[in-house]
């Protein structure tokens, strides 16, 4: 047994070295089609803070509430409020450090682009990427406007894309658990008297929320 | 359209009483059986033939257990199309989730693509542009790998308490399974990144076209381009026929449905990673780009659906993992964190993969607080939830990896509890 394993290992030893000696260069297996730029164009859809990636066109905030009542209030309200349990998208400044705060897209989102991005590929909800350039700068500029970040006036367009400014770009940053959470890294946890007697302080049964027959889907959208 | 998925749900009041009664009267599981198919006496099944072969081509589990399904909250969501089910990790053992069982997680709905139609597009900041079909995929060198996958909102229900009584939704947002897949490294050769190429925008095709921005030094060190699952090509609901795998980071950047690549020098700061996925501390301020999922653990059974049925010999059965790395121990308490024992480890410990442990006791109906307590080859030690709480508050949503407590009562009842 053991001889043919070293003979393997051997083997392989022999076999791998020229393969090695060419991994400097990574290997062109001559697989898949080139990309044109009309096929690129058609599915290259996102944007950036920056504006990279914006399309041609404009929208006006007047333009824009029209189209929203018509597409996008059903769910998310008149307002930006949300009707039912749809996300709410206006409101909610000042919250983020409350027992209740209130992420929408004046009080959280950091970049006009990533509401921008987002409602290119996937709003109206069930009826994605239908807007026209023109009709998305509107709707966005229109809930910029609910959230009070541009004015009635506003025309949203690559050359006016810069005068946007969201309230909440600086309320990020980034992953500092290795430095914060330092102290999770322990190389021998307490194994014995830990702690004080251990009192139970909050029950799931009491909150009776999980799911069972009474409570089973009874289907449909909200 | 959904109804299927409906199926008869055990009602967790029916689990309890069940449990009860037979702790009381001290039969094990024996509560439907016909005497008629028990010894001296002989069953049907052993005398008449049964289905022959391929009248179930592909095969199904059996149909007595039907329980055994993902399961979602309906208040959690306004629809289903963009919602969660979770994975029954209550009714399951070893490392291997079925794939019938991975939880979901959408944004649009199920996409339904003909792999014909499947196209992969690579671009941006590269040489050569290249557009893979699924059958270019196919053809290239392939690798195969066993990965935990977590939802970065797994457990983030329970920030404020104990509120979900039962380890499938309190810990369900978690699979593991074999991807066979190319090295996302190899795609990039073929199209040859730029010097200045430094993040990647991986989008989905469904309709939410999720969108994420990967760094090019994890894309390059062990992304998958996956489609394949425990040897089968993926479940349409894990991204069929093409899904990215990224080792160890939060669910919602392994893009299901991938049709998209996109090499650039910076972030996109795409809605799912600002809006979402960020994770709001106690000051307002909030953490982005947390790919990373700390190392966790939950004990499977006993829980809340899984109670215990007999006094005496218990193996009390639960799952580790870490995005760091390998788990290298786990521990177990049964007096809520008091006291600790190590755990026995079964089956392999594969690099950002599940974990199955086993603790043998004996339980005679005392009153026990369950806990479990992962550690990884990192040296991280997984955290009480009010020493989280301490740093990240109650308003994060996401990378709640706590100790679970599960109280454990004299009838072999199991509650989901917090414990101060
Ligand atoms: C049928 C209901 C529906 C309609 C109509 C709709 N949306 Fe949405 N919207 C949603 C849902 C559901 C989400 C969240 C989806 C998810 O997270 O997977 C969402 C999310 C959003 C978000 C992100 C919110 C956040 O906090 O991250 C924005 C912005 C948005 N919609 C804008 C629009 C606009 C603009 C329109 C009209 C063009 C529109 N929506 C139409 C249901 C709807």
């Amino acid at each position: 047994m053991s001889r043919w394993v070293n003979l393997a290992a051997a083997l392989s030893l022999t076999l791998a070295a020229p393969a090695l000696a060419q991994s400097a260069k990574p290997h062109n297996y001559g697989i898949g089609t080139p990309a044109t730029p009309q096929q690129i164009a058609g599915w290259n859809i996102d944007v950036r803070p920056d504006g990279e990636g914006l399309p041609p066109g404009k929208g006006s905030v007047k333009d824009g509430e029209k189209l929203y009542l018509e597409r996008c209030a059903a769910c998310h309200g008149e307002f930006g409020e949300s009707a039912g349990r749809w996300p709410q998208l206006a409101q909610g400044k000042g919250t983020l450090a409350s027992n209740d705060p209130v992420k929408t897209v004046g009080s959280y989102f950091p970049y006009a682009s990533s509401v921008f991005d987002y409602v290119r590929h996937a709003m109206p909800f069930g009826d994605a990427q239908s807007l026209t350039n023109d009709e998305l700068y509107a709707v966005v500029a229109f809930v910029l406007n609910l959230n009070d970040i541009v004015d009635d006036k506003f025309v949203l367009s690559k050359e006016t894309w810069n005068q946007v400014k969201m309230p909440n770009v600086d309320g990020f940053y980034n992953d500092d658990r290795e430095t914060t959470e330092k102290a999770f890294w322990n190389k021998s946890p307490c194994m014995k008297d830990c702690r004080a007697p251990v009192k139970i302080t909050g029950h799931a049964s009491v909150i009776d929320v999980t799911p069972d027959d009474k409570t089973a889907r009874k289907g449909g959208v909200e | 359209m959904t109804d299927k998925t409906d199926a008869p749900r055990p009602s967790r009041r029916r689990f309890l009483t069940g449990a009860a009664g037979l702790v009381a009267a001290g039969a094990a599981g024996a509560v439907h059986a016909d005497d008629a198919n028990l010894p001296p006496n002989v069953a049907p099944w052993s005398k008449t033939l049964g289905d022959g072969v391929a009248v179930r081509p592909y095969g199904h589990p059996s149909k007595f257990e039907k329980d055994v399904i993902r399961r979602d909250v309906q208040w959690l969501t306004a629809t289903r199309e963009s919602s969660v089910s979770f994975t029954p990790l209550h009714e399951l053992d070893g490392i291997i989730t079925p794939n019938g069982l991975c939880f979901e997680r959408h944004h649009g709905g199920i996409a339904e693509i003909d792999p014909a139609d499947y196209r992969l597009m690579i671009h941006g900041l590269v040489d050569k542009p290249l557009i893979f079909t699924l059958e270019d995929l196919k053809r290239l060198p392939r690798v195969n790998r066993i990965y935990f996958l977590e939802c970065a909102a797994n457990s983030g229900m329970e920030w404020r308490g104990a509120q979900l009584n039962g380890c499938q939704y309190t810990h369900g947002m978690i699979h593991s399974v074999m991807y066979t897949g190319v090295p996302l490294k190899l795609l990039l050769d073929q199209v040859g990144v730029k010097p200045n190429g430094k993040w990647l925008l991986v989008e989905g095709g469904d309709a939410s076209g999720l969108d994420r921005s990967l760094p090019m030094e994890k894309a390059l060190d062990d992304c998958l381009i996956a489609y394949r699952m425990n040897g089968e090509m993926l479940r349409p609901e894990q991204g069929y026929p093409v899904r990215l795998v990224v080792p160890g980071w939060q669910g919602n950047i392994w893009i299901k449905w991938l049709r998209r690549i996109e090499v650039g020098d910076q972030p996109w700061y795409t809605r799912e990673e600002t809006s979402k996925y960020t994770d709001l501390m106690p000051n307002g301020k909030a953490r982005k780009f947390t790919f990373v999922m700390d190392a966790k653990s939950v004990i499977t059974s006993p829980s809340p659906q899984a109670p215990i049925k007999k006094k005496g010999f218990l193996v009390i059965s639960g799952l580790a993992w870490s995005g760091r790395g390998k788990i290298a121990r786990v521990d177990v308490s049964l007096d809520g964190g008091r006291n600790w024992r190590a755990a026995k480890i079964d089956g392999p410990v594969l690099d950002k993969s599940l974990v199955r442990f086993y603790a043998e006791t004996e339980w005679n109906g005392e009153p026990l607080l369950l806990q479990s307590r992962a550690m990884d080859d990192t040296g991280y030690v997984q955290p009480s939830k009010n020493d989280l709480r301490a740093i990240r508050g109650v308003n994060s949503i996401y990378h709640n990896n706590g100790i679970q407590t599960w109280s454990v009562k004299a009838n072999g009842e199991v509650e989901n509890v917090e414990v101060g």
